[in-house]
């Protein structure tokens, strides 16, 4: 039977993985130095096997979790016996061993993946870009297998059964959140790799770009889901209905998100303009850097250490010194390499090109205030300044009015020409919009809060003036001998995905505006029979029981809720469950959810007597917040899609004024 | 030459960086407990969070085992502590709280809505107490013994089973 060396047979992929990961990063970069062609040819074939082999790793992994092997520690330590099949498959990386490894199982896959569609590519590149990975890779394996050891057993004397999974964790959200975070950090690699193989290459021209602009593109639509995620899942299973609590392991999640965001736009300025070159491969450093400091922060515990799990601290300084030489080599590199000249690329301070400038220099701003704002307590403790804690307020105070900032000139940006814009068109172009979005603004708080109210005007002329632009300029675009359809549809794929990305972000504020100033909270004392109203809705509590679940006991209301008046009414069910295996309390609230509003029920304590306390909460526009981020995820598709579709058709490109004689 | 030296900015900014993350590493939590504890609770003189005419200082901390719990209304994690808090105060423990960088009317609203299991709540608003204690955020408690020393140091969440496990364990131990 091979039942019991399942975990042996991993453990040894893993080891194999490892090995061709450093041929696969030596090889082909020694090959591309010297020029030989069977050195560079060595890159396709190890990252398929590396990738095979971090499969079969993999999917040991998740058969000791399913067959409850609890000699091996990490199923000792996060599954029960008790634990449902696809929770058992899930609380995989729902540790540190395993979401380490599925880490280096999807920069695996990214590796494949560009090894296969990446054929046109020149040799070099290929080898260069591929051996990059293989480095980063590298890196990654060794870390996990010397500190992290998913497979390290608990032997001779295994535990009968598991401490259970962290009940937190059990939940649909968490299953898929960590493989879309994971898809977005390690996807950055890709461009990562591009840009340092461009500079070893010394081919530091428009070329990479675009071949690293889809891949970017891709990465940056995982990122958004994966923190769209976090937050919904944040906001339902925590019980608090907060969405975004600006803590270290959330804005680890944002870092690379804000750079990545900057970097697909200078991506597209250096490869339509051949501008911003420097900065270009400077932004695609930085972003795969901070998604390596977020797996630091995360993983080493400094931040998190005090309050969340103890961890072993030579893991810390393992990925530090990871990171160290990742970023501190690729950086050296830039210095030493990055254009000498800097060359005129020729744009007048109103054009495309400014404003994307500034955009990309306000992107970095943000970047760099939520950076220092996750690690300042860290850097005042090192000084032995004291200790202290930032908490959202600051994040609030710079970090709104810089998203403000950002959407005046996102309004501005896509309306604009490429080189030169002249001030006068420009205004006609958009006074109109202009106008619309302040009016809207200033009327909407009056209809739908009765009264006047500064920051939802704020937020929601933001929004607008990102929109409306945009409206007026498709409707400027559809202008059709055969009518408006085949104008919109003579539009590129690439053109709806920037304006998808850019609706998407303004659908995220309008949310963002209107439950941060609009939400209900009403704490309240129920027994059956009690009903309270909650911003015109009535909840009824008609019964109240105990419940059992696979692995936890729990006290389970049940409340009817209908709307003013109305006939028809509906049931929340919220329960406060107890899981069996580790004693933890947890709240499993009640949702209706709905695009204009959210009825949201959390038990909070047993008050005795039969009643308990409950709070009630109705949260207007919270599902677009993350509508917003899946509307500019989809959009980061559609330019995908378009440049693919694009590159069969090799038809040359109107919309391209400077086209890189090069390949 | 010049511009060569602008590039290497982001190095420098890097190399800089890492440096505070690797002191980062090597501070030891349990190392910065073992600085507070068997020292006496710092002196203060705050204001309580039910009265803001009424000033208290350390002798509070003077004659009866006493666990400090440091919370406030913006931390998450101290809405899950609270169901704990609020069985050690049945239990017979004597709880004072301490709201840590808060206002008046969050503070209050979250005992309103939690429950309170506190004796008195000090308001710290400025964090001066807080500093002192070495808080790096919250919740953290602390257990001071009769004669006013900290003997114990808990850093985050207390769990349902650190209630039983370790909490009431060095109260009692400390009672006698």
């Amino acid at each position: 039977m091979l039942t019991p060396m399942i975990p042996e047979i991993g453990h040894f992929a893993l080891i194999i993985a490892l090995l061709m990961a450093a041929l696969q990063a030596t090889v082909p970069l020694a090959g591309a130095a010297t020029r030989r062609p069977l050195w560079m040819a060595y890159a396709r074939p190890m990252a398929a096997g590396q990738f095979l082999f971090l499969i079969v790793a993999y999917a040991c992994l998740t058969a000791s979790f399913l067959l409850d092997d609890f000699s091996v520690a990490t199923v000792a330590e996060n599954s029960n016996s008790l634990l449902p099949w696809y929770y058992k498959a899930s609380a995989v990386w729902g540790n540190h061993e395993g979401s380490v490894l599925l880490w280096s199982l999807i920069l695996g896959a990214w590796t494949f993946a560009v090894s296969r569609f990446s054929r046109e590519l020149p040799r070099d590149m290929l080898a260069r870009v591929l051996g990059v990975m293989g480095l980063v890779s590298t890196g990654f394996l060794t870390f996990v297998l010397i500190t992290s050891n998913p497979f390290a057993r608990l032997l001779p004397n295994p535990p009968a059964d598991g401490v259970d999974l962290n009940p937190l964790l059990q939940d649909v959200g968490l299953i898929i959140h960590p493989p879309m975070l994971y898809m977005g950090y390690v996807g950055f690699s890709v461009v990562f790799a591009f840009a340092i193989a461009a500079l070893l290459g010394g081919r530091l021209d428009a070329a990479w770009t675009r071949w690293a602009r889809s891949w970017t593109n891709v990465a940056w639509a995982f990122l958004s889901v994966g923190i769209a995620l976090g937050s919904w899942w944040a906001y339902y299973e925590l019980g608090w209905g907060g969405w975004w609590f600006w803590d270290p392991v959330e804005n680890a999640s944002l870092l690379p998100w804000l750079a990545g965001t900057a970097l697909i736009h200078s991506l597209a300025v250096t490869e339509k303009r051949g501008a911003f070159k420097s900065w270009t491969v400077l932004l695609a450093i930085s972003t795969f850097s901070l998604s390596l400091m977020g797996t630091f922060l995360v993983r080493s515990g400094v931040l998190t250490s005090v309050h969340a799990f103890a961890n072993d601290p030579s893991r810390g300084l393992f990925i530090l010194v990871l990171l160290g030489i990742t970023v501190g080599a690729s950086l050296l590199l830039f210095a030493l390499r990055a254009p000498r000249v800097s060359q005129r690329a020729g744009f007048t301070w109103l054009s495309r090109d400014a404003l994307l400038l500034v955009n990309n220099i306000l992107l970095v701003i943000m970047t760099v205030t939520v950076l220092l704002g996750t690690v300042y307590p860290l850097l005042l403790d090192a000084l032995n300044l004291g200790k202290i804690s930032v908490g959202p307020p600051y994040f609030n105070t710079l970090f709104v009015p810089l998203t403000v900032i950002l959407c005046l000139f996102m309004g501005l940006g896509p309306l604009s020409n490429w080189k030169r814009t002249r001030a006068r068109e420009l205004a006609r172009r958009v006074w109109l919009a202009g106008a619309a979005a302040l009016v809207i603004g200033l009327l909407a708080p009056l209809v739908y809060g009765g009264e006047w109210n500064l920051k939802v005007t704020l937020g929601l002329v933001a929004a607008l003036w990102v929109v409306l632009p945009l409206v007026r300029d498709l409707w400027d675009k559809s202008r059709h001998s055969e009518g408006r359809l085949a104008g919109l549809r003579r539009l590129s794929l690439a053109h709806w995905g920037m304006v998808l990305g850019h609706l998407g972000l303004a659908v995220t504020i309008v949310g963002v505006t209107v439950v941060s100033n609009y939400a209900v909270e009403r704490n309240v004392r129920m027994a059956v029979g009690d009903s309270v109203e909650v911003a015109g809705y009535t909840f009824a509590m008609t019964d109240l029981g105990h419940r059992r679940g696979p692995n936890y006991v729990a006290d389970a209301a049940r409340l009817e809720v209908r709307r003013g008046d109305s006939e028809r009414s509906f049931a929340m069910t919220p329960e406060k469950r107890v899981y069996l295996a580790r004693g933890m309390p947890m709240t499993d609230v009640a949702l209706r959810p709905g695009l204009f509003r959210d009825l949201y029920v959390a038990m909070g304590e047993d008050l005795g007597d039969g009643s308990w306390a409950l709070r009630i909460q109705v949260k207007p526009f919270v599902r677009w917040l993350w509508l917003g981020a899946l509307l500019m995820a989809l959009g980061g598709v559609l330019a995908v899609i378009d440049r693919r579709y694009r590159r069969a058709a090799t038809a040359p490109d109107p919309e391209r004024h400077v086209r890189e004689v090069n390949a | 030459m010049k511009r060569r030296l602008l590039l290497l900015l982001p190095l420098a900014g890097f190399l800089v960086l890492t440096v505070f993350l690797y002191r980062g590493l090597s501070i030891n939590p349990a190392e910065r407990d073992s600085a507070l504890v068997e020292r006496p609770f710092p002196a203060f003189s705050l204001t309580t969070l039910g009265d803001p005419g009424r000033t208290l200082d350390d002798s509070l901390m003077q004659g009866q085992v006493t666990l400090v719990n440091v919370w406030g209304e913006w931390c998450p994690t101290c809405k899950q502590e609270m169901p704990q808090l609020l069985e050690l105060a049945d239990r017979g423990v004597r709880l004072v709280g301490v709201d840590y960088k808060d206002t008046r009317e969050k503070g209050r609203e979250f005992l309103a809505e939690f429950g309170n299991p506190f004796e008195v709540s000090l308001f710290d608003p400025e964090g001066s107490l807080g500093f002192d204690l070495g808080v790096y955020g919250a919740p953290e408690s602390f257990l001071v013994d009769a004669e006013g020393v900290i003997r114990y140091h808990h850093t985050g969440y207390i769990s349902p089973r650190d209630v039983e496990q370790v909490i009431l364990p060095e109260v009692t131990k400390w009672q006698d």
